[in-house]
């Protein structure tokens, strides 16, 4: 590389943040902080699909269509997990998923 | 575009305007006539459903993007009918809760909306248009699944059901981004002419089937299964064991017979070692259940883990076979969540001990129930037999003997828990024994209905002829 940022880059940060996104997926306990990870999740993709459409196939726009697809979706999702979480709260006033345990094994 | 090719998408249309009308219908009924809903909605819905079977052109649309044949107009079929069966069962449900009835315009509305997501999905012919159709399939039941607003296990199941979906989901767009940058189209026609079978394809592979495995719940993708269903008011269990499962596996089957075609010898194994997996833990947790919603759970886990057997040899007649199996396991698993909600709604009792000597109050529920668990269990009169013979037979004859030997014994091992449940029900005794439940005509409809299916797909040879002429051209 000559010069200033390439694909590879690109792809060391996108997959970075997939995995810190599964990886707060898996350890968090707060609610909101375990959306926030899935968010991490969903831009890593974008990120990908992005940076692949401009390096690898700048002729064509179906990454970039599908990035902005999962942003639209992604809201969607956020909302109706917030919308859940809120009624959670009323009944539990906390939104730790330790006290999300009533039904185990 | 024409008004003729529009018409390609007739069950998604069709399903549109039943929720339209539907929630027209509620806003114009105004407080007092909520009881007008449940007859509208089971009207108006057993109408799409017929008019789904009427004969229609296959085709593409939108530059391949939306594309129908018969087996994909079959599967949408039975999606149908199982969602039909639903919608009836679901009114004893919606008339045993205050709070539930005043809002079932918006509870059909939900349901109708994710099975159009369903169609979008299974008529997909881009990546875009399936992971549109998949957020519509699932963003709305974990809505549902938390509708209960004044229990904590309900939303619990919710909370549960939309991050398991958001990070399955997560998970198979990286997969969907790593085939992108291998190929750079996301149609299904032109990556499957593509030879896939660089090792950072075989990785997207693997994102892909985990993101799908997490909506049939496979086994190492199955934690959220038991805790959703048993928290979910028992209507959304069924449509999520049943309904929902069914239209994965059958966008599974277009996603490995399109798609990945030319993996074949990597996702064999795949499916391979998910199906031993998957029988095995299915069948030994279920052993040890004592809520029944959490029973089944466990049984559908289990069920899921014979599908594999068809699709693993890659042949028309195992692809007609999982259709077959998922059309019967449909009306069995509706029959015996049927009998649970009815129950449920009646006396809120839900554990296995309180079905002790139910056959002397209900008989009638017992004989659905008994009928629905030998099905599941695969006793020769009844159609789940037929269904697990002709998936063991599609696999033997692609020579996986150990497989079928594997499935047989767990078909074994599941007869044991599902006659516990035929036991409490015709031999145990109790002392306090469930009363006699007098159900509404809705309950009785649904269950006949589930009875009646269970008893003639199996014997009416000719469904599965039909079937096995529908089922060719992926």
């Amino acid at each position: 590389m000559e010069s200033g940022v390439g694909i590879q880059h690109f792809m060391i940060l996108s997959t970075l943040m997939f995995f810190i996104g599964v990886y707060g997926f898996l350890t968090r306990k707060n609610l909101i902080t375990i959306l926030l990870s899935v968010e991490l999740i969903l831009n890593s993709v974008n990120i990908n699909f992005v940076a692949f459409n401009k390096f690898l196939y700048p002729e064509n726009l179906g990454g970039h269509f599908f990035a902005m697809f999962v942003i639209a979706v992604a809201a969607t999702e956020v909302s109706v997990a917030i919308a859940i979480i809120i009624s959670l709260y009323r009944k539990l006033k906390m939104i730790d998923v330790e006290n999300v345990n009533e039904m185990k094994y | 575009m024409t008004i003729e090719q529009l018409l390609l998408m007739r069950h998604e249309i069709m399903l549109l305007i039943a929720a339209v009308i539907i929630l027209i219908i509620e806003l114009s009924a105004g407080k007092d006539n909520k009881s007008l809903m449940i007859p509208a909605a089971v009207i108006i819905f057993s109408l799409v459903t017929f008019i789904g079977f009427l004969p229609i052109e296959t085709g593409k649309l939108f530059g391949g993007s939306y594309n129908t044949s018969d087996m994909i107009i079959l599967m949408k079929n039975s999606l149908n009918i199982g969602v039909l069966i639903v919608i009836i069962q679901s009114a004893g449900w919606l008339k045993h809760s205050f709070e539930n009835f005043d809002n079932s315009g918006g509870y059909f509305f939900i349901i109708i909306s994710s099975v159009i997501g369903m169609d979008f999905m299974i008529s997909a012919g881009d990546f875009l248009m399936f992971y549109i159709g998949l957020e519509l399939a699932t963003i709305p039941i974990a809505a549902l699944a938390a509708v209960e607003k004044m229990k904590r296990r309900s939303s619990e199941a919710g909370i549960k059901l939309i991050l398991s979906a958001a990070l399955s989901s997560g998970i198979l767009l990286f997969g969907i981004s790593i085939l992108y940058a291998t190929n750079g189209s996301l149609f299904f026609s032109s990556l499957s002419s593509d030879n896939l079978n660089s090792s950072l394809q075989i990785l997207a592979f693997i994102f892909v089937f985990t993101g799908v495995a997490f909506k049939i719940s496979l086994v190492p993708f199955h934690l959220w299964t038991a805790d959703v269903y048993e928290g979910a008011p028992v209507n959304i269990s069924s449509f999520l064991s049943s309904i929902s499962k069914a239209s994965a596996v059958f966008i599974l089957i277009i996603l490995l017979f399109t798609v990945f075609n030319s993996l074949v010898s990597v996702w064999n194994t795949v499916l391979y070692y998910t199906a031993v997996i998957t029988m095995t833990i299915g069948n030994l947790f279920a052993i040890r259940q004592q809520n029944m919603k959490r029973f089944l759970a466990f049984s559908s886990i289990a069920q899921a883990g014979f599908i594999p057997l068809g699709i693993i040899g890659g042949t028309q007649f195992g692809i007609s076979a999982v259709i077959y199996f998922l059309l019967i396991y449909i009306f069995s698993n509706l029959g015996a969540f049927g009998v649970v909600s009815a129950i449920s709604n009646a006396t809120g009792k839900e554990n296995m001990d309180d079905y002790n000597g139910l056959y002397r109050t209900n008989p009638k529920l017992s004989l659905v129930m008994m009928l629905s668990l030998f099905s599941l269990a695969g006793i020769p009169p009844v159609a789940g037999f037929f269904g697990k013979f002709f998936l063991f037979t599609a696999a033997a004859v692609q020579g996986y003997y150990i497989l079928v030997f594997i499935a047989v014994v767990n078909a074994t091992i599941s007869l044991y828990y599902y006659l516990l449940v035929v036991k409490a029900m015709f031999i145990n005794k109790s002392d306090s024994p469930i009363e006699f439940i007098n159900n509404d005509n809705y309950t009785k409809a649904g269950l006949l209905i589930c009875a009646i299916g269970i008893i003639i797909i199996g014997f009416a040879g000719i469904i599965f002829e039909f079937i096995e002429s529908a089922s060719t051209g992926i």
